[in-house]
Protein backbone atom coordinates (compact mmCIF):
# COMPACT_ATOMS: atom_id res chain seq x y z
CA UNK A 1 0.00 0.00 0.00
CA UNK A 2 1.90 3.06 -1.17
CA UNK A 3 -0.70 5.71 -1.82
CA UNK A 4 0.10 9.32 -0.95
CA UNK A 5 -0.01 9.83 2.78
CA UNK A 6 -2.25 12.66 3.95
CA UNK A 7 0.73 14.27 5.61
CA UNK A 8 2.15 14.94 2.16
CA UNK A 9 4.73 13.14 0.10
CA UNK A 10 7.54 11.36 1.88
CA UNK A 11 10.41 13.81 2.18
CA UNK A 12 13.03 13.05 -0.43
CA UNK A 13 15.91 14.41 1.64
CA UNK A 14 16.66 15.26 5.18
CA UNK A 15 15.57 18.70 6.25
CA UNK A 16 16.54 20.39 9.51
CA UNK A 17 13.15 19.44 10.90
CA UNK A 18 13.62 15.78 10.04
CA UNK A 19 17.04 15.73 11.66
CA UNK A 20 15.57 17.30 14.79
CA UNK A 21 12.83 14.71 14.78
CA UNK A 22 15.26 11.82 14.57
CA UNK A 23 17.50 13.40 17.18
CA UNK A 24 14.55 13.58 19.57
CA UNK A 25 13.62 9.96 18.92
CA UNK A 26 17.17 8.71 19.34
CA UNK A 27 17.67 10.62 22.59
CA UNK A 28 14.35 9.31 23.85
CA UNK A 29 15.31 5.77 22.85
CA UNK A 30 18.58 6.11 24.79
CA UNK A 31 16.65 7.29 27.84
CA UNK A 32 14.39 4.25 27.64
CA UNK A 33 17.15 1.77 26.93
CA UNK A 34 19.77 3.04 29.37
CA UNK A 35 18.31 1.31 32.47
CA UNK A 36 18.03 -2.02 30.66
CA UNK A 37 21.59 -1.71 29.39
CA UNK A 38 22.83 -0.78 32.87
CA UNK A 39 21.09 -3.74 34.44
CA UNK A 40 22.50 -6.23 31.97
CA UNK A 41 26.01 -4.79 32.19
CA UNK A 42 25.96 -4.70 35.99
CA UNK A 43 24.72 -8.28 36.22
CA UNK A 44 27.74 -9.46 34.23
CA UNK A 45 30.37 -7.68 36.32
CA UNK A 46 32.23 -8.81 39.40
CA UNK A 47 31.77 -6.82 42.62
CA UNK A 48 35.35 -5.55 42.34
CA UNK A 49 34.53 -4.07 39.01
CA UNK A 50 31.27 -2.57 40.27
CA UNK A 51 33.11 -0.81 43.09
CA UNK A 52 35.03 1.20 40.50
CA UNK A 53 31.82 3.19 40.00
CA UNK A 54 31.68 2.93 36.21
CA UNK A 55 28.03 2.08 35.87
CA UNK A 56 27.92 2.38 32.08
CA UNK A 57 31.22 0.65 31.31
CA UNK A 58 31.12 -2.74 29.64
CA UNK A 59 32.26 -5.62 31.85
CA UNK A 60 35.97 -6.42 31.58
CA UNK A 61 35.06 -10.05 31.09
CA UNK A 62 31.72 -11.79 31.07
CA UNK A 63 30.96 -13.23 34.44
CA UNK A 64 27.72 -15.17 34.70
CA UNK A 65 28.20 -16.21 38.30
CA UNK A 66 25.86 -13.46 39.55
CA UNK A 67 23.11 -14.99 37.44
CA UNK A 68 23.67 -18.40 38.95
CA UNK A 69 23.64 -16.89 42.44
CA UNK A 70 20.52 -14.87 41.74
CA UNK A 71 18.73 -17.95 40.49
CA UNK A 72 19.67 -20.41 43.18
CA UNK A 73 21.75 -18.84 45.94
CA UNK A 74 20.74 -15.26 46.69
CA UNK A 75 19.66 -14.55 50.25
CA UNK A 76 16.32 -13.30 51.51
CA UNK A 77 17.13 -12.46 55.08
CA UNK A 78 18.78 -15.60 56.36
CA UNK A 79 17.46 -17.97 53.73
CA UNK A 80 19.74 -18.32 50.72
CA UNK A 81 17.94 -20.26 48.03
CA UNK A 82 17.79 -17.72 45.24
CA UNK A 83 14.83 -16.42 43.31
CA UNK A 84 14.12 -19.81 41.75
CA UNK A 85 11.38 -20.71 44.21
CA UNK A 86 9.75 -17.34 43.62
CA UNK A 87 9.74 -18.00 39.91
CA UNK A 88 7.87 -21.26 40.35
CA UNK A 89 5.55 -19.67 42.88
CA UNK A 90 4.72 -16.95 40.37
CA UNK A 91 4.01 -19.59 37.73
CA UNK A 92 1.81 -21.54 40.13
CA UNK A 93 -0.12 -18.39 41.06
CA UNK A 94 -0.37 -16.77 37.66
CA UNK A 95 -1.40 -19.64 35.40
CA UNK A 96 -4.49 -20.81 37.31
CA UNK A 97 -5.46 -17.24 38.21
CA UNK A 98 -5.36 -16.21 34.54
CA UNK A 99 -7.31 -19.25 33.35
CA UNK A 100 -9.98 -18.85 36.02
CA UNK A 101 -10.37 -15.10 35.77
CA UNK A 102 -10.54 -15.14 31.97
CA UNK A 103 -13.12 -17.93 32.00
CA UNK A 104 -15.32 -16.31 34.63
CA UNK A 105 -14.90 -12.92 32.99
CA UNK A 106 -15.96 -14.34 29.62
CA UNK A 107 -19.04 -15.96 31.14
CA UNK A 108 -19.86 -12.72 32.93
CA UNK A 109 -19.45 -10.62 29.84
CA UNK A 110 -21.59 -13.00 27.83
CA UNK A 111 -24.34 -13.22 30.45
CA UNK A 112 -24.36 -9.50 31.11
CA UNK A 113 -24.47 -8.41 27.48
CA UNK A 114 -26.54 -11.06 25.70
CA UNK A 115 -28.83 -12.38 28.44
CA UNK A 116 -29.13 -9.50 30.84
CA UNK A 117 -30.77 -11.31 33.73
CA UNK A 118 -32.41 -9.35 36.50
CA UNK A 119 -29.98 -7.06 38.25
CA UNK A 120 -27.39 -7.22 35.46
CA UNK A 121 -26.89 -3.47 35.41
CA UNK A 122 -26.60 -3.28 39.17
CA UNK A 123 -24.01 -6.07 39.22
CA UNK A 124 -22.04 -4.41 36.47
CA UNK A 125 -22.12 -1.08 38.30
CA UNK A 126 -20.95 -2.70 41.53
CA UNK A 127 -18.10 -4.43 39.73
CA UNK A 128 -16.96 -1.24 38.06
CA UNK A 129 -17.04 0.63 41.36
CA UNK A 130 -15.12 -2.21 43.00
CA UNK A 131 -12.51 -1.99 40.27
CA UNK A 132 -11.85 1.68 40.99
CA UNK A 133 -11.44 1.45 44.73
CA UNK A 134 -7.95 1.11 46.24
CA UNK A 135 -7.22 -2.37 47.56
CA UNK A 136 -6.23 -1.09 50.98
CA UNK A 137 -9.84 -0.78 52.08
CA UNK A 138 -10.52 -4.47 51.37
CA UNK A 139 -7.37 -5.97 52.81
CA UNK A 140 -7.86 -6.39 56.53
CA UNK A 141 -11.34 -7.95 56.45
CA UNK A 142 -10.26 -10.18 53.58
CA UNK A 143 -7.29 -11.40 55.57
CA UNK A 144 -9.62 -12.19 58.47
CA UNK A 145 -12.13 -14.02 56.30
CA UNK A 146 -9.44 -15.94 54.45
CA UNK A 147 -7.89 -16.95 57.76
CA UNK A 148 -11.26 -18.20 58.98
CA UNK A 149 -11.80 -20.37 55.93
CA UNK A 150 -8.15 -21.45 56.08
CA UNK A 151 -7.17 -19.98 52.75
CA UNK A 152 -4.91 -17.28 54.16
CA UNK A 153 -1.24 -17.82 53.28
CA UNK A 154 -2.10 -20.55 50.79
CA UNK A 155 -1.70 -20.94 47.07
CA UNK A 156 -5.45 -21.36 46.60
CA UNK A 157 -5.98 -18.20 48.63
CA UNK A 158 -3.73 -15.95 46.57
CA UNK A 159 -5.19 -17.35 43.35
CA UNK A 160 -8.70 -16.65 44.58
CA UNK A 161 -7.74 -13.09 45.52
CA UNK A 162 -6.30 -12.46 42.06
CA UNK A 163 -9.41 -13.85 40.41
CA UNK A 164 -11.68 -11.65 42.53
CA UNK A 165 -9.70 -8.48 41.96
CA UNK A 166 -9.36 -9.28 38.25
CA UNK A 167 -13.11 -9.60 37.73
CA UNK A 168 -13.95 -5.92 37.13
CA UNK A 169 -11.53 -5.36 34.26
CA UNK A 170 -11.95 -8.78 32.68
CA UNK A 171 -15.73 -8.61 32.83
CA UNK A 172 -15.71 -5.10 31.38
CA UNK A 173 -13.59 -6.10 28.41
CA UNK A 174 -15.66 -9.19 27.61
CA UNK A 175 -18.93 -7.35 28.06
CA UNK A 176 -17.83 -4.66 25.63
CA UNK A 177 -16.76 -7.37 23.22
CA UNK A 178 -19.97 -9.38 23.38
CA UNK A 179 -22.15 -6.28 23.10
CA UNK A 180 -20.89 -5.93 19.53
CA UNK A 181 -21.82 -9.53 18.61
CA UNK A 182 -25.00 -9.54 16.50
CA UNK A 183 -27.90 -10.64 18.65
CA UNK A 184 -29.43 -12.63 15.78
CA UNK A 185 -26.65 -15.16 16.25
CA UNK A 186 -27.80 -15.83 19.76
CA UNK A 187 -31.45 -15.83 18.80
CA UNK A 188 -30.92 -18.26 15.95
CA UNK A 189 -29.10 -20.65 18.26
CA UNK A 190 -31.92 -20.42 20.74
CA UNK A 191 -34.46 -21.23 18.07
CA UNK A 192 -32.38 -24.31 17.35
CA UNK A 193 -32.75 -25.28 20.98
CA UNK A 194 -29.33 -24.39 22.34
CA UNK A 195 -29.19 -23.22 25.94
CA UNK A 196 -27.08 -20.72 27.84
CA UNK A 197 -23.97 -22.89 28.15
CA UNK A 198 -24.15 -24.46 24.69
CA UNK A 199 -24.37 -21.07 23.04
CA UNK A 200 -21.47 -19.94 25.16
CA UNK A 201 -19.16 -22.85 24.43
CA UNK A 202 -20.07 -23.51 20.81
CA UNK A 203 -20.68 -20.02 19.46
CA UNK A 204 -19.58 -17.21 21.71
CA UNK A 205 -16.31 -18.52 23.08
CA UNK A 206 -14.96 -19.40 19.61
CA UNK A 207 -15.98 -15.94 18.37
CA UNK A 208 -14.23 -14.35 21.32
CA UNK A 209 -10.88 -16.08 20.87
CA UNK A 210 -9.06 -12.84 19.96
CA UNK A 211 -10.43 -11.19 23.10
CA UNK A 212 -9.46 -14.23 25.16
CA UNK A 213 -5.90 -13.85 23.94
CA UNK A 214 -5.81 -10.12 24.62
CA UNK A 215 -7.30 -10.42 28.09
CA UNK A 216 -5.06 -13.36 28.99
CA UNK A 217 -2.04 -11.31 28.05
CA UNK A 218 -3.25 -8.39 30.13
CA UNK A 219 -4.05 -10.58 33.13
CA UNK A 220 -0.85 -12.56 32.87
CA UNK A 221 1.42 -9.54 33.01
CA UNK A 222 -0.77 -7.88 35.63
CA UNK A 223 -0.73 -10.86 37.99
CA UNK A 224 2.92 -11.68 37.37
CA UNK A 225 3.85 -8.08 38.17
CA UNK A 226 1.68 -7.86 41.29
CA UNK A 227 3.45 -7.11 44.53
CA UNK A 228 0.88 -6.01 47.08
CA UNK A 229 -1.52 -8.96 46.96
CA UNK A 230 1.30 -11.49 46.91
CA UNK A 231 2.88 -9.80 49.88
CA UNK A 232 -0.33 -9.89 51.92
CA UNK A 233 -2.04 -13.11 50.91
CA UNK A 234 0.47 -15.60 49.51
CA UNK A 235 2.23 -16.58 52.70
CA UNK A 236 5.90 -17.35 53.20
CA UNK A 237 5.91 -20.53 51.13
CA UNK A 238 4.19 -19.06 48.09
CA UNK A 239 5.71 -15.59 47.79
CA UNK A 240 5.74 -14.49 44.16
CA UNK A 241 8.92 -13.46 42.43
CA UNK A 242 8.34 -9.73 42.80
CA UNK A 243 8.13 -9.97 46.59
CA UNK A 244 11.20 -12.20 46.82
CA UNK A 245 13.08 -9.85 44.54
CA UNK A 246 12.38 -6.92 46.80
CA UNK A 247 13.42 -9.00 49.80
CA UNK A 248 16.70 -9.92 48.15
CA UNK A 249 17.55 -6.37 47.17
CA UNK A 250 16.23 -4.34 50.04
CA UNK A 251 16.73 -6.43 53.16
CA UNK A 252 20.09 -8.08 52.71
CA UNK A 253 22.63 -7.65 55.45
CA UNK A 254 26.26 -6.83 54.83
CA UNK A 255 27.52 -5.58 51.52
CA UNK A 256 25.00 -5.39 48.75
CA UNK A 257 25.80 -7.61 45.82
CA UNK A 258 24.61 -5.35 43.06
CA UNK A 259 25.45 -7.79 40.30
CA UNK A 260 23.26 -10.45 41.91
CA UNK A 261 20.53 -7.89 42.54
CA UNK A 262 20.48 -6.82 38.92
CA UNK A 263 20.52 -10.40 37.66
CA UNK A 264 17.56 -11.17 39.94
CA UNK A 265 15.76 -8.07 38.68
CA UNK A 266 16.23 -9.10 35.07
CA UNK A 267 15.05 -12.62 35.85
CA UNK A 268 11.89 -11.20 37.40
CA UNK A 269 11.23 -8.97 34.40
CA UNK A 270 11.98 -11.71 31.90
CA UNK A 271 8.57 -13.36 31.67
CA UNK A 272 6.52 -10.21 31.03
CA UNK A 273 9.22 -8.94 28.69
CA UNK A 274 9.18 -12.21 26.77
CA UNK A 275 5.40 -11.95 26.46
CA UNK A 276 5.75 -8.37 25.28
CA UNK A 277 8.40 -9.11 22.67
CA UNK A 278 6.86 -12.34 21.43
CA UNK A 279 3.24 -11.28 21.34
CA UNK A 280 3.88 -7.72 20.17
CA UNK A 281 0.66 -6.47 18.72
CA UNK A 282 -1.52 -8.61 21.00
CA UNK A 283 0.09 -7.19 24.07
CA UNK A 284 -0.30 -3.65 22.79
CA UNK A 285 -3.93 -4.28 21.97
CA UNK A 286 -4.44 -5.67 25.45
CA UNK A 287 -3.02 -2.73 27.32
CA UNK A 288 -4.72 -0.27 24.98
CA UNK A 289 -8.06 -1.99 25.56
CA UNK A 290 -7.45 -2.12 29.29
CA UNK A 291 -6.43 1.51 29.37
CA UNK A 292 -9.09 3.11 27.23
CA UNK A 293 -11.98 1.11 28.59
CA UNK A 294 -10.83 0.71 32.17
CA UNK B 1 -32.53 -5.92 23.54
CA UNK B 2 -32.86 -8.79 26.02
CA UNK B 3 -33.52 -12.13 24.40
CA UNK B 4 -36.49 -13.05 26.54
CA UNK B 5 -37.29 -12.57 30.15
CA UNK B 6 -38.04 -16.15 31.01
CA UNK B 7 -35.11 -18.52 30.53
CA UNK B 8 -32.70 -16.43 32.55
CA UNK B 9 -32.07 -19.02 35.21
CA UNK B 10 -28.80 -20.31 33.76
CA UNK B 11 -27.52 -16.76 33.27
CA UNK B 12 -28.48 -15.84 36.82
CA UNK B 13 -26.74 -18.90 38.22
CA UNK B 14 -23.66 -18.23 36.12
CA UNK B 15 -23.40 -14.79 37.63
CA UNK B 16 -23.73 -15.93 41.22
CA UNK B 17 -19.99 -16.15 41.97
CA UNK B 18 -19.57 -12.64 40.64
CA UNK B 19 -22.49 -11.40 42.72
CA UNK B 20 -20.77 -12.92 45.69
CA UNK B 21 -17.50 -11.17 44.85
CA UNK B 22 -19.21 -7.83 44.27
CA UNK B 23 -21.44 -7.85 47.34
CA UNK B 24 -19.47 -9.82 49.92
CA UNK B 25 -15.97 -8.83 48.94
CA UNK B 26 -16.21 -5.37 47.48
CA UNK B 27 -19.08 -3.97 49.52
CA UNK B 28 -18.88 -6.19 52.59
CA UNK B 29 -15.19 -5.75 53.33
CA UNK B 30 -15.34 -2.05 52.55
CA UNK B 31 -18.20 -1.57 55.01
CA UNK B 32 -16.25 -3.59 57.58
CA UNK B 33 -13.15 -1.45 57.11
CA UNK B 34 -15.11 1.78 57.30
CA UNK B 35 -16.74 0.59 60.51
CA UNK B 36 -13.33 -0.24 61.98
CA UNK B 37 -12.17 3.28 61.23
CA UNK B 38 -14.66 4.57 63.81
CA UNK B 39 -13.38 2.27 66.56
CA UNK B 40 -10.27 2.29 68.72
CA UNK B 41 -8.98 -0.93 67.15
CA UNK B 42 -5.27 -1.47 67.38
CA UNK B 43 -3.80 -4.94 67.00
CA UNK B 44 -7.22 -6.56 67.23
CA UNK B 45 -10.49 -5.13 66.03
CA UNK B 46 -12.43 -3.51 68.83
CA UNK B 47 -16.07 -2.55 68.94
CA UNK B 48 -15.58 0.56 71.05
CA UNK B 49 -16.71 3.47 68.94
CA UNK B 50 -14.64 6.59 69.13
CA UNK B 51 -16.35 8.68 66.47
CA UNK B 52 -13.95 10.60 64.30
CA UNK B 53 -11.04 10.26 66.74
CA UNK B 54 -8.98 8.13 64.34
CA UNK B 55 -9.55 10.68 61.61
CA UNK B 56 -8.38 13.56 63.75
CA UNK B 57 -5.38 11.49 64.81
CA UNK B 58 -4.75 10.76 61.16
CA UNK B 59 -4.81 14.38 60.13
CA UNK B 60 -2.57 15.42 62.99
CA UNK B 61 0.01 12.83 61.94
CA UNK B 62 2.96 14.48 60.25
CA UNK B 63 3.64 11.30 58.34
CA UNK B 64 0.13 11.13 56.87
CA UNK B 65 0.17 14.80 55.91
CA UNK B 66 3.57 14.36 54.31
CA UNK B 67 2.28 11.33 52.45
CA UNK B 68 -0.67 13.30 51.08
CA UNK B 69 1.59 16.09 49.93
CA UNK B 70 4.01 13.61 48.36
CA UNK B 71 1.33 11.74 46.48
CA UNK B 72 -0.05 15.01 45.18
CA UNK B 73 3.33 16.18 43.89
CA UNK B 74 4.15 12.77 42.50
CA UNK B 75 0.71 12.34 40.96
CA UNK B 76 0.58 15.68 39.16
CA UNK B 77 4.12 15.41 37.79
CA UNK B 78 3.82 11.73 36.91
CA UNK B 79 0.53 12.07 35.04
CA UNK B 80 1.60 15.30 33.33
CA UNK B 81 5.01 13.84 32.49
CA UNK B 82 3.58 10.65 31.02
CA UNK B 83 0.99 12.57 28.99
CA UNK B 84 3.49 15.10 27.67
CA UNK B 85 6.28 12.67 26.81
CA UNK B 86 3.85 10.08 25.50
CA UNK B 87 2.16 12.64 23.24
CA UNK B 88 5.49 13.98 21.96
CA UNK B 89 6.73 10.47 21.20
CA UNK B 90 3.51 9.63 19.39
CA UNK B 91 3.60 12.85 17.38
CA UNK B 92 7.20 12.17 16.39
CA UNK B 93 6.45 8.59 15.39
CA UNK B 94 3.44 9.76 13.41
CA UNK B 95 5.75 11.65 11.01
CA UNK B 96 6.57 8.67 8.80
CA UNK B 97 9.68 7.63 10.62
CA UNK B 98 12.08 4.88 9.68
CA UNK B 99 12.33 2.04 12.19
CA UNK B 100 9.03 3.15 13.66
CA UNK B 101 8.20 -0.23 15.14
CA UNK B 102 11.64 -0.53 16.73
CA UNK B 103 11.17 2.84 18.41
CA UNK B 104 7.68 1.88 19.53
CA UNK B 105 8.97 -1.34 21.06
CA UNK B 106 11.68 0.53 22.95
CA UNK B 107 9.33 3.17 24.32
CA UNK B 108 6.77 0.68 25.56
CA UNK B 109 8.82 -2.15 27.04
CA UNK B 110 9.11 -0.60 30.52
CA UNK B 111 5.33 -0.72 30.80
CA UNK B 112 5.47 -4.51 30.62
CA UNK B 113 7.55 -4.65 33.77
CA UNK B 114 6.58 -4.59 37.42
CA UNK B 115 6.78 -1.39 39.45
CA UNK B 116 9.11 -3.27 41.78
CA UNK B 117 11.49 -3.92 38.92
CA UNK B 118 11.25 -0.31 37.77
CA UNK B 119 11.94 0.95 41.28
CA UNK B 120 14.99 -1.28 41.70
CA UNK B 121 16.47 -0.34 38.33
CA UNK B 122 16.26 3.35 39.07
CA UNK B 123 17.46 2.92 42.62
CA UNK B 124 20.60 1.42 41.10
CA UNK B 125 21.02 4.11 38.42
CA UNK B 126 20.59 6.87 40.98
CA UNK B 127 22.81 5.27 43.62
CA UNK B 128 25.10 8.22 44.49
CA UNK B 129 28.25 6.25 45.25
CA UNK B 130 28.20 3.78 42.38
CA UNK B 131 25.57 4.98 39.92
CA UNK B 132 25.36 7.74 37.34
CA UNK B 133 26.79 10.34 39.71
CA UNK B 134 30.01 8.39 40.30
CA UNK B 135 30.34 7.62 36.62
CA UNK B 136 30.01 11.24 35.52
CA UNK B 137 32.38 12.41 38.25
CA UNK B 138 35.02 9.97 37.14
CA UNK B 139 34.84 11.57 33.71
CA UNK B 140 36.23 14.72 35.31
CA UNK B 141 33.08 16.62 36.28
CA UNK B 142 33.85 16.37 40.00
CA UNK B 143 30.98 18.50 41.26
CA UNK B 144 28.26 16.60 39.39
CA UNK B 145 25.36 15.74 41.69
CA UNK B 146 22.63 13.20 41.03
CA UNK B 147 21.80 11.97 44.50
CA UNK B 148 18.02 12.12 44.25
CA UNK B 149 17.16 8.89 46.03
CA UNK B 150 19.04 9.91 49.17
CA UNK B 151 18.22 13.61 49.05
CA UNK B 152 15.14 14.68 51.00
CA UNK B 153 14.24 17.45 48.60
CA UNK B 154 14.73 15.40 45.45
CA UNK B 155 13.63 11.87 46.32
CA UNK B 156 10.07 12.45 45.17
CA UNK B 157 11.36 13.54 41.76
CA UNK B 158 13.36 10.35 41.52
CA UNK B 159 10.05 8.52 41.81
CA UNK B 160 8.55 10.75 39.13
CA UNK B 161 11.48 10.02 36.81
CA UNK B 162 11.10 6.27 37.25
CA UNK B 163 7.33 6.50 36.94
CA UNK B 164 7.42 8.49 33.72
CA UNK B 165 10.00 6.10 32.30
CA UNK B 166 7.59 3.28 33.04
CA UNK B 167 4.32 4.88 31.96
CA UNK B 168 5.00 7.21 29.02
CA UNK B 169 4.89 4.34 26.53
CA UNK B 170 1.28 3.62 27.40
CA UNK B 171 0.25 7.17 26.54
CA UNK B 172 2.29 6.93 23.34
CA UNK B 173 0.42 3.80 22.24
CA UNK B 174 -2.96 5.36 22.93
CA UNK B 175 -2.09 8.68 21.30
CA UNK B 176 -0.56 7.03 18.26
CA UNK B 177 -3.64 4.87 17.75
CA UNK B 178 -5.73 8.03 17.96
CA UNK B 179 -3.56 9.91 15.48
CA UNK B 180 -3.79 7.08 12.97
CA UNK B 181 -7.56 7.25 13.25
CA UNK B 182 -7.79 10.93 12.34
CA UNK B 183 -9.31 11.56 8.95
CA UNK B 184 -7.15 12.54 6.04
CA UNK B 185 -9.49 15.43 5.26
CA UNK B 186 -8.32 17.32 8.31
CA UNK B 187 -4.73 17.01 7.20
CA UNK B 188 -5.46 18.08 3.64
CA UNK B 189 -7.47 21.10 4.69
CA UNK B 190 -4.84 22.22 7.17
CA UNK B 191 -2.00 21.71 4.71
CA UNK B 192 -3.80 23.69 2.00
CA UNK B 193 -4.22 26.54 4.46
CA UNK B 194 -0.48 26.42 5.03
CA UNK B 195 -0.69 25.73 8.73
CA UNK B 196 2.64 24.47 10.13
CA UNK B 197 2.75 20.88 11.25
CA UNK B 198 3.30 21.60 14.94
CA UNK B 199 0.24 23.88 14.92
CA UNK B 200 -1.81 21.09 13.38
CA UNK B 201 -0.79 18.76 16.17
CA UNK B 202 -1.67 21.25 18.87
CA UNK B 203 -4.83 22.79 17.43
CA UNK B 204 -6.36 19.93 15.46
CA UNK B 205 -4.95 16.59 16.57
CA UNK B 206 -4.68 17.23 20.30
CA UNK B 207 -8.35 18.22 20.77
CA UNK B 208 -9.48 15.15 18.86
CA UNK B 209 -7.35 12.93 21.05
CA UNK B 210 -8.87 14.58 24.11
CA UNK B 211 -11.14 11.73 25.24
CA UNK B 212 -8.48 9.03 24.70
CA UNK B 213 -5.84 11.07 26.53
CA UNK B 214 -8.29 11.85 29.31
CA UNK B 215 -8.94 8.14 29.72
CA UNK B 216 -5.20 7.44 29.82
CA UNK B 217 -4.67 10.23 32.33
CA UNK B 218 -7.52 8.87 34.40
CA UNK B 219 -5.96 5.42 34.41
CA UNK B 220 -2.57 6.81 35.44
CA UNK B 221 -4.22 8.88 38.16
CA UNK B 222 -5.94 5.79 39.54
CA UNK B 223 -2.53 4.16 39.65
CA UNK B 224 -1.17 7.14 41.57
CA UNK B 225 -3.64 6.67 44.40
CA UNK B 226 -2.54 3.05 44.66
CA UNK B 227 1.17 3.90 44.46
CA UNK B 228 2.95 1.47 46.72
CA UNK B 229 5.26 -1.01 44.98
CA UNK B 230 7.53 1.53 43.36
CA UNK B 231 8.02 3.40 46.62
CA UNK B 232 8.76 0.25 48.59
CA UNK B 233 11.27 -0.88 45.98
CA UNK B 234 12.97 2.44 45.36
CA UNK B 235 13.09 4.47 48.58
CA UNK B 236 10.88 2.70 51.13
CA UNK B 237 9.34 6.05 51.98
CA UNK B 238 12.59 7.76 52.85
CA UNK B 239 14.76 9.61 53.33
CA UNK B 240 12.76 10.70 56.36
CA UNK B 241 9.18 10.99 55.14
CA UNK B 242 10.22 12.39 51.77
CA UNK B 243 8.55 9.66 49.70
CA UNK B 244 5.97 8.38 52.15
CA UNK B 245 2.67 7.78 50.33
CA UNK B 246 -0.84 7.11 51.70
CA UNK B 247 -1.06 3.53 50.40
CA UNK B 248 2.18 2.73 52.19
CA UNK B 249 1.13 4.55 55.34
CA UNK B 250 -2.00 2.39 55.41
CA UNK B 251 -0.10 -0.84 54.79
CA UNK B 252 2.44 -0.03 57.48
CA UNK B 253 -0.24 0.67 60.05
CA UNK B 254 -2.33 -2.30 58.96
CA UNK B 255 0.36 -4.97 59.10
CA UNK B 256 3.49 -3.47 60.60
CA UNK B 257 2.35 -1.20 63.41
CA UNK B 258 -0.90 -2.98 64.10
CA UNK B 259 -2.88 0.19 64.14
CA UNK B 260 -6.12 -0.97 62.57
CA UNK B 261 -8.28 2.01 63.38
CA UNK B 262 -5.84 4.51 61.97
CA UNK B 263 -5.10 2.39 58.91
CA UNK B 264 -8.76 1.91 58.03
CA UNK B 265 -9.40 5.61 58.55
CA UNK B 266 -6.62 6.30 56.05
CA UNK B 267 -8.07 3.77 53.63
CA UNK B 268 -11.51 5.38 53.94
CA UNK B 269 -10.00 8.77 53.11
CA UNK B 270 -8.37 7.22 50.02
CA UNK B 271 -11.70 5.81 48.87
CA UNK B 272 -13.31 9.21 49.32
CA UNK B 273 -10.44 10.66 47.32
CA UNK B 274 -11.12 8.26 44.47
CA UNK B 275 -14.84 9.06 44.49
CA UNK B 276 -14.13 12.78 44.43
CA UNK B 277 -11.62 12.32 41.59
CA UNK B 278 -13.79 10.03 39.49
CA UNK B 279 -17.22 11.57 40.00
CA UNK B 280 -16.78 14.63 37.75
CA UNK B 281 -15.29 12.48 35.02
CA UNK B 282 -18.13 9.95 35.17
CA UNK B 283 -20.67 12.77 35.27
CA UNK B 284 -19.14 14.37 32.17
CA UNK B 285 -19.26 11.04 30.34
CA UNK B 286 -22.83 10.48 31.40
CA UNK B 287 -23.85 13.95 30.20
CA UNK B 288 -22.05 13.47 26.91
CA UNK B 289 -23.79 10.12 26.40
CA UNK B 290 -27.13 11.78 27.11
CA UNK B 291 -26.37 14.67 24.76
CA UNK B 292 -25.52 12.19 22.04
CA UNK B 293 -28.70 10.25 22.71
CA UNK B 294 -30.78 13.41 22.42
CA UNK B 295 -29.15 14.55 19.20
Amino acid sequence: MTGPHPNGPKPARLTAGRIGLYAFLVVAALFFLLPLYTMVVTSLKSMDEIRLGQIFALPARLDFSAWATAWSGACMGTVCVGIRSGFWNSVAITVPAVVLSVFIGAVNGYALSLWRPRGANLLFGLLMAGGLIPYQIFLYPMVRVMANIELYNSLAGIILVHVIFGLPLVTLLFRNYFVSVPEELCKAARVDGAGFWRIFFEIMLPIAVPMVVVVSMLQFTGIWNDFLLGLVFAGRDNLPMTVQLNNIVNTTMGERTYNVNMAATILTALVPLAIYFLSGRWFVRGIAAGAVKG
Amino acid sequence: MPIKRKPNLAATIALLPTWFAAVAVFIGTMAWSIRLSFTNSTLFPSSTYVGFAQYSKLFSSAKWLASLQNVLIFGVLYVAGCLLLGFLLAAALDRKIRFESAFRTIFLYPYAMSFVVTGLIWQWMLNPTLGIQASVRSLGWESFVLDWVVNRDMAIYALVLAGVWQGAGLVMVIALAGMRGIEAEHWKAARIDGIPVWRIYISIILPQLGPALAAAGMLLAMGVIKTYDIVVAMTNGGPGNATEVPAKFIMDNLFGRQNLGLATAGATVLVLGVIIAVAPFRYAMHMRARAKGAA
